[in-house]
């Protein structure tokens, strides 16, 4: 019995039993399936399937493995790829067990390499083959498959198509951030005018979001020469434990005011993010670190070890003295560090000018290692206020750190009358400074070129304001193979220093008084001979003068062998490349003494430097511990 | 106890049901006096798998929770994480995501169209239903790189923006299903024999709705016009003309008229996403994932997906992974509570009818 709500409601199930059959038109219609095998359905434009992964983009970093939300991924080695710094021999396997195709490691992917084709049947009796090392397969090789001819029946893991990827890396959908905190600045207006310090300093912040970028791949650390923890530090930062970082810095360098300053970066040129945006700003978090703690004793505990009664003498209050000072001191040896200049910090001290190191940051470093019980013996000149005949004899070792502190010259005719660089800059940091001209020339292309440069353009400005003056650089090397780094070079720009890349001097032309009155050059043909080495070759027949009163030559630098007694000095080795030549404990072929920094290394740097003392000092503990 | 009481167990394994879930039932004759839900063959532990991921590495997780419809978990998810820290979406995002949300509810909607027709015995649609189900997986597959687990939202917008021509497919697409829609009626909703089998089943008054929770068409199948859509507009939603429709009888019949209707008006909305979709850019970035906190907090998200309410409850201590989540699935609350009411005093033969009707997809039971 139906009532009248039923009878109004069959009004939607308004068809009779027989409508239904309305679905039998649908039999003379195309049908929706495809026949499987034979027909065949192409994948989406976008799709995720296998992986693909460019052998020689990817760097091992090993991110991949990290984000992959089921572990699908590891990381192994392979032999056959050369290790060197900011490419790991390690390639991403993948677990096709566990792999839920999610692209998330397309998404963190920094280089881009891996992606997902759009592959997606594998067939093979064996489950081991499931686990797969992806790489891109070039077309000429064997397991190569066109796309024509593949099918169901040669579907495999190992039969990739390079050209049917799927689901690929974009940068504006990536995981990671590429844009850098940008690090405040002054002005090149302003800052020309005087050697306040260029660069201002991350506030809490914008450190903090910058350390928020670091994906903790440690390819940097592999590349720093020191293998500074430097994951960790900026790890540190991002926490907002400043005391935390500089605990895990100080363990591998002691010197961070001034490394996070002037560090030449060998671990933001193989940043992983970097490589498709803009690398990590690892030295000025370093710089953030050091200046935000206001004493390194009070953040850090560092503790010297029971005093063994073992004496070094350091020879060199650079870099590498100063660091070898605190890692033995460290250890509970005592340590006396001898220097010519009247403070700690050797090249630091006289070489970057103000405006990027000022004197309170070295002294910071320098202060801190003193209070550990170093004794530091400054003003006094080995090979002449010592002997070191005599520091041989009264110390159980030595350690040579003096760096390159004789600037070369250029040797043209008379170049007498020229200003060396080194000179020119101690003079104007810890000297009386110098009266500057109005025209300055200054020869090299390197960053002591341009350090020279902008120190002597803020002289000019603060000694003739509103003078017409001129500085110019004179650089056998053209601007593509410019060895000053390429900041160095657009602050130089900015601030107006004039450039003339690719002449070489000839001749320092003086007046009739004897006065300089331009520096005449011949145009470069080229610089490197065919092996790459050093080789300048000109057009004698281009020459050009360019007028200016005074010359400053910032050509290089060389070290001061002068100390070392001549017998000694027989005895101990160079390498081809003209470096003192040490064992795999920084010891040279004179028993005892050690050596480290610019005159050992050929990156003539400070972190390098670091480096050096980091290998000498467990060298000189080892040496020191077993002749008990 | 009467006197020729048994009990049957109702699946998992069993023709009637479909997905892992087990009924109890206690019967006499062919009338159920007793039902239990009997969950837990499909317990994956996402809740507390969740507390071991990073943020980000959740999203693969959470959208298996069901796998008939992962969207609105992908999206709820997105949400909940996008409330606790304060992230903006961009416009054309959250046009994206109201279009990836109604395709998902078309996509459901066709599978429930096939479980329901297949189990009553209407073969013939529920063939077609899944051959359209097909169609929008092939428009998934071109948007996202996946077919059903889509991982296409993230927090701060959808991992890519529309592939090239995409707007063309999917208009195509839902003029095949507007044309094809007449034939679904005549075939099974509007089908004689199917209204015989589902009128007057599984009754529920509005207030015993309420009372026991139920949310999506168990309400609107009783009259109560209750849709998240409307009540609280998230996505695009607030941009968007819809109705939400209603049937008053309460039964198994009007349930799934309301999922009809519910479909021209996906339908609908597509096409006023197309018609609307801003420029812009589709993914706000998120910072790093591996150092990514998110403020301390908790949050109660909500979706209405194909089935009812969706909501998320997610609770952060200020570290790199969520402290709590739960799921606020509504066929936990259909299949389970409501469910067993309406078992009581029916049919062996309308178990899985009753239960389709409620639209209870176990995965979600479980977790």
């Amino acid at each position: 019995m139906k009532n009248d709500k039923t009878t109004t409601r069959l009004k939607e199930a308004k068809g009779s039993v027989l409508t239904p059959f309305k679905a039998i038109k649908y039999l003379f219609q195309k049908p929706h399936t495809l026949r499987y095998p034979f027909e065949t359905k192409e994948p989406s434009e976008r799709y995720r399937g296998f992986h693909l992964n460019d052998w020689e983009r990817c760097t091992g970093c090993g991110n991949c493995a990290d984000i992959c939300p089921n572990q699908a991924i590891d990381m192994v080695k392979i032999e056959e790829i050369e290790a060197k710094p900011g490419k790991r021999n390690e390639r991403p396997r993948i677990d096709y067990g566990r792999c839920c195709f999610c692209g998330l490691c397309v998404d963190i992917c920094p280089p881009g390499s891996l992606r997902l084709s759009r592959d997606y049947i594998h067939i093979d009796h064996s489950t081991d083959s499931f686990k797969y090392i992806a790489k891109d397969e070039k077309t000429e090789q064997e397991s190569f498959v066109p796309v024509d001819n593949y099918s169901v029946l040669n579907a495999s893991l190992a039969h990739r198509k390079v050209d049917y990827e799927g689901f690929v890396s974009d940068l504006e959908h990536c995981l990671f951030e590429t844009e850098r905190v940008q690090m405040p600045e002054v002005e090149a207006d302003e800052r020309k005018l005087s050697f306040m310090e260029q660069v201002i300093g991350y506030s809490r912040e914008e450190a903090r979001k910058e350390a928020e970028r670091c994906l903790e791949c440690k390819l940097c650390e592999e590349a720093c020469p020191a293998h500074m923890k430097i994951s960790d530090y900026i790890d540190a930062i991002y926490e907002d434990m400043p005391d935390e970082s500089m605990r895990k810095i100080l363990e591998d360098n002691p010197l961070p005011s001034i490394c996070g300053r002037i560090c030449t970066r060998h671990c933001e040129k193989v940043c992983s993010v970097g490589i498709r945006g803009e690398s990590l700003a690892i030295r000025w978090l370093k710089r953030f670190a050091a200046d935000s703690v206001r004493d390194y004793k009070e953040a850090v505990e560092q503790n010297v070890s029971k005093p063994t009664g073992k004496r070094v003498a350091v020879i060199g209050a650079g870099p590498s003295g100063l660091s070898l000072a605190y890692f033995l001191r460290l250890r509970g040896h005592d340590i006396t560090v001898f220097d010519a200049l009247p403070a700690g910090g050797g090249t630091m001290l006289i070489g970057p000018p103000l405006y990027r190191l000022p004197r309170e940051a070295i002294e910071r470093d320098v202060n801190n290692i003193a209070s550990l019980g170093v004794e530091f013996m400054f003003n006094t000149k080995v090979g002449k206020d010592v002997m070191f005949k005599d520091l041989l004899d009264k110390y159980d070792a030595v350690f040579i750190g003096i760096g390159t502190s004789k600037s070369r010259s250029t040797g043209i005719k008379n170049a007498d009358k020229c200003i060396l660089a080194l000179d020119f800059l101690k003079e104007n940091k810890i000297g009386k400074g110098t009266k500057i001209s109005k025209q300055v020339i200054v020869i090299g292309g390197g960053n002591v070129a341009m350090d020279v440069a902008r120190v002597a353009l803020r002289l000019q400005n603060m000694q003739c304001p509103n003078e017409e003056t001129a500085i110019k650089t004179v650089s056998l090397e053209d601007w593509d193979i410019m060895p000053a780094s390429e900041d160095e070079i657009q602050e130089a720009k900015e601030e107006g220093v004039q450039f003339n890349p690719a002449w070489g001097p000839e001749e320092v032309v003086l007046d009739d008084e004897g006065n300089i009155k331009g520096l005449l050059c011949k145009k470069v043909k080229s610089v490197f001979d065919e092996n790459g080495r050093f080789a300048p070759t000109f057009y004698e027949d281009q020459k050009m003068l360019i007028e200016g009163d005074m010359i400053i030559e910032a050509i290089g630098q060389a070290p001061d062998f002068s100390f070392i007694p001549e017998e000694l000095f027989k005895e101990l080795k160079f390498t081809s490349r003209r470096k003192v030549d040490v064992d795999e404990n920084g010891m040279t072929s004179i028993p005892k003494v050690f050596a480290g920094g610019d005159i050992v290394n050929t990156n003539l740097d400070a972190i390098t430097a670091i480096a050096d003392a980091k290998r000498a000092a467990q060298g000189i503990d080892n040496f020191l511990r077993e002749e008990v | 106890m009467a006197e020729r009481e048994l009990e049957l167990i109702f699946g998992p394994q069993h023709l009637g049901m479909v997905g892992n879930l087990s009924i109890s039932l206690n019967v006499e004759g062919d009338t159920i006096l007793s039902a239990r839900v009997k969950p837990g063959y499909l317990h994956r532990g996402f809740e507390k798998l969740m507390e071991y991921r990073n943020w980000i590495q959740n999203f693969p997780l959470v959208c298996r929770i069901n796998m008939i419809e992962s969207e609105p978990v992908e999206m709820v998810y997105a949400m909940a994480v996008e409330d606790l820290a304060g992230i903006e979406v961009p416009e054309r995002a959250q046009y994206i995501r109201t279009m990836i949300q109604e395709m998902s509810r078309l996509s459901c909607h066709f599978t429930a169209a096939w479980a329901y027709t297949s189990i009553l015995g209407f073969d013939t649609p529920a063939q077609w239903a899944m051959g359209d189900r097909d169609y929008l997986l092939d428009l998934f597959e071109d948007l996202t790189g996946a077919r059903v687990y889509h991982i296409y939202n993230m927090p701060g917008g959808v991992r890519r923006d529309l592939p090239e021509g995409f707007e063309d497919k999917l208009l195509a697409f839902l003029d095949a299903v507007h044309n094809r829609l007449p034939d679904y009626n005549s075939t099974f909703f509007e089908n004689r024999l199917f209204y015989e089998r589902a009128s007057g089943i599984g009754k529920i008054s509005p207030e015993d709705a309420i009372e026991m929770g139920g949310t999506g068409q168990v309400l609107r199948g009783c009259g109560i016009k209750h849709d998240i859509r409307k009540l609280e507009p998230y996505a695009a939603y607030s941009d968007m003309d819809l109705e939400v429709p209603t049937r008053e009888a309460g039964d198994a019949y009007s349930r799934v008229l309301v999922i009809r209707d519910e479909m021209v008006q996906s339908v609908s909305i597509l096409k006023q996403c197309i018609e609307k979709m801003p420029p812009g850019k589709v993914y706000e970035k998120t910072p790093n994932p591996f150092k990514w906190k998110v403020p301390k907090g908790e949050t109660y998200v909500r979706v209405e997906s194909a089935r009812g309410e969706f909501g998320l409850y997610l609770v952060s201590n200020g570290g790199n992974r969520p402290y709590r989540a739960h799921f606020k699935t509504p066929s936990f609350v259909h299949g389970l509570v409501i469910l067993e009411r309406l078992l009581k005093g029916a049919n062996i033969a309308d178990v899985g009818n009753i239960m389709l009707s409620l639209y209870v997809i176990a995965p979600e039971i479980d977790r």
